[in-house]
């Protein structure tokens, strides 16, 4: 694999991640290229989440090349940190606090000025008709609507990266498409996003996916490639053999 | 089929917010029946009610006619509960939790063994980890044990599958359909919409209503529109050209397709000579067959954004509520 920095936002090389004697990433090799809508998929326990830390800055790697946006993720996780956004279903806002609120603290921590948080607001209200609720605190709103308001939080600072775990897990088919049109946009705008998901028909929207298991990177394609590989129709068909092994 | 769960008319309110409208149904004896809608539909208060844990405001219910207010008690001994959150003692081991499990149900766990047996082998040899320790997949063996151990008549399974892997909801479903052969009749709840096809029947269920009931192949059956499926070059541009075209009601994503459900029969080659129009190219335009959630869809009444239920936080108060 040639790799080339300017290409490549997210950069990894031979990472190991070991808690004791436990190898919870053993060897991962990838690359994500700039504005690509990556799927990093794999099974309950396979490693995903000690991989995204990792690559947020949150944990430290055990060995190999690391390079978030440029960044090292052994000594530069705090410069990692202001180029990333990151949301999931299990953190996104804070409930108590009303739509208007989550921006302006989520925009201070993000080291934005008040008139930029305004119009990073404004711009996102707008555009999903909700202009005249930001004043409403998170808690009553639909699950459909904190997950897109999270996902415009965790983007407001234009960042190089987004990190989506499990972004749409329990919402409703309209909604988890709506939010997908969201990523859509994002990629468009040449933000790179990384989720994860349980739902296979979400992996076929991905540029490229990587299937993980038991800590090591099983395959890493396009949907269509990996169907071909297989000589299967779905993705959950892939999924399905990897994972069995 | 006798019935083995009958729900009469059951409306429950937190405060403004109707968390389950007027629901009516009756569930046969041995059934497999599932639950099928997203966060906040009002699943989990079902469950609820149906396990006497929480009192409808008005309609009622018998679970293997007994009533839930009046005979709360009869119910709970011949019912196994798996809430959508795990809920077993964290500091007690795996085999601790089953002995106490089988304990106060007055029997043990050698009793209904085979019934678990199938489920509980794979945890076994983890018996005296603290279930706190167990991994995701391992907890939600145990819990099912739990809730079997004493032979229930019907089985109540909150969510078992959510934010589970493809390989381990597969094999979750298969575990049911053994227990099936068993004659428990067994309620599941799920948000996955392609789980519906492993139940007897379904009920589509959405703010607090249910939208359709049948046999996932009857909810199929009942599509109205035709589909089609398209895939070109540019995904992106085509999501916006399909939905702007004339014939179209309605266009999403659908795993490597965007779906289209049409107005008319035969407007197949019409969209393909508009999309090669707006200079698609590798155009691929065919019949779908619509699956569950393309019917969700279609039944959802309000495929845009909704106001939401306002008046103060109640659907995300204390334990009475969907989230977890």
């Amino acid at each position: 694999m040639t790799i080339n920095d300017h290409q490549h936002i997210i950069h990894v090389e031979n990472l190991v991640k070991k808690f004791g004697s436990f190898v919870a990433n053993d060897h991962l090799s990838f690359h994500v290229k700039k504005g690509e809508i990556f799927g990093f998929l794999g099974a309950n326990g396979a490693g995903k989440t000690t991989a995204i830390k990792i690559l947020c800055g949150l944990w430290k790697p055990t060995a190999g090349i690391i390079k978030v946006a440029g960044l090292d993720a052994y000594r530069e996780t705090e410069k990692i940190k202001k180029n990333i956004g990151y949301m999931s279903q299990k953190f996104s806002l804070y409930d108590d606090m009303t739509i208007a609120e989550n921006f302006t603290f989520f925009g201070g921590i993000y080291g934005l000025r008040r008139k930029e948080i305004r119009l990073k607001m404004n711009f996102f209200l707008e555009k999903l008709e909700i202009m005249e609720y930001r004043d409403r605190v998170i808690q009553a709103l639909p699950l459909g609507w904190k997950q897109k308001l999270a996902f415009s939080i965790a983007i407001m600072h234009e960042p190089a990266i987004v990190f989506l775990d499990e972004p749409t897990s329990g919402v409703d088919p309209v909604t988890r498409r709506q939010f997908w049109d969201m990523i859509y946009e994002a990629a468009h705008e040449g933000i790179t996003v990384f989720l994860t998901t349980h739902y296979m028909d979400e992996a076929e929207y991905c540029e490229r996916v990587s299937i993980m298991v038991d800590g090591r990177i099983e395959a890493l394609d396009t949907p269509g490639e990996l169907k071909k590989r297989f000589s299967v129709q779905s993705m959950e068909e892939v999924f399905i053999r990897l994972a069995r092994k | 089929m006798p019935s083995s769960v009958i729900i009469n008319q059951v409306s429950k309110s937190y405060k403004e917010v109707k968390a389950l409208n007027n629901i009516s149904l009756s569930i046969g004896k041995g059934e497999l029946f599932g639950f099928i809608g997203p966060d906040g539909a009002g699943k989990t208060t079902l469950f609820r009610i149906l396990t006497t844990l929480l009192l409808p405001d008005c309609g009622n219910v018998t679970v293997e006619g007994f009533d839930t207010v009046s005979d709360y008690k009869k119910i709970r001994q011949i019912v196994g509960y798996m809430p959508g959150q795990f809920s077993l003692y964290q500091d007690l081991s795996v085999e601790e939790n089953l002995k106490f499990f089988a304990s106060i149900f007055k029997t043990t766990i050698e009793a209904n063994y085979h019934l678990i047996e199938d489920i509980y082998r794979q945890i076994e040899p983890f018996k005296d980890r603290p279930a706190g320790k167990l991994s995701g997949g391992m907890k939600q063996k145990l819990a099912l044990s739990c809730a079997l151990v004493h032979k229930p008549a019907v089985l109540f399974l909150d969510e078992p599958t959510t934010g589970v892997d493809a390989v381990s909801r597969k094999e979750f479903w298969d575990m049911l359909a053994r227990l099936k052969k068993e004659n428990i009749t067994i309620l599941v709840s799920t948000p996955y919409m392609d789980e519906a096809s492993r139940c007897d029947r379904v009920a589509l269920i959405q703010e607090g209503r249910i939208l359709d009931r049948n046999t996932p192949q009857g909810i199929v059956a009942a599509f109205e529109n035709p589909l089609l499926a398209v895939k070109s070059g540019n995904m992106y541009r085509l999501l916006f050209d399909v939905r702007e075209f004339q014939g179209t009601i309605r266009a999403y994503r659908s795993g490597e397709f965007i779906h289209a459900a049409m107005a008319d029969l035969n407007m197949h080659d019409l969209l393909r000579n508009y999309l090669e129009d707006k200079g698609h190219e590798n155009i691929e335009v065919h019949e779908a067959k619509p699956d569950v959630e393309d019917c969700f869809m279609a039944l959802m009444n309000n495929p845009h954004p909704v106001p939401p239920p306002f008046g103060g936080g109640s659907k995300g108060g204390g334990q009475t509520n969907d989230h977890q």
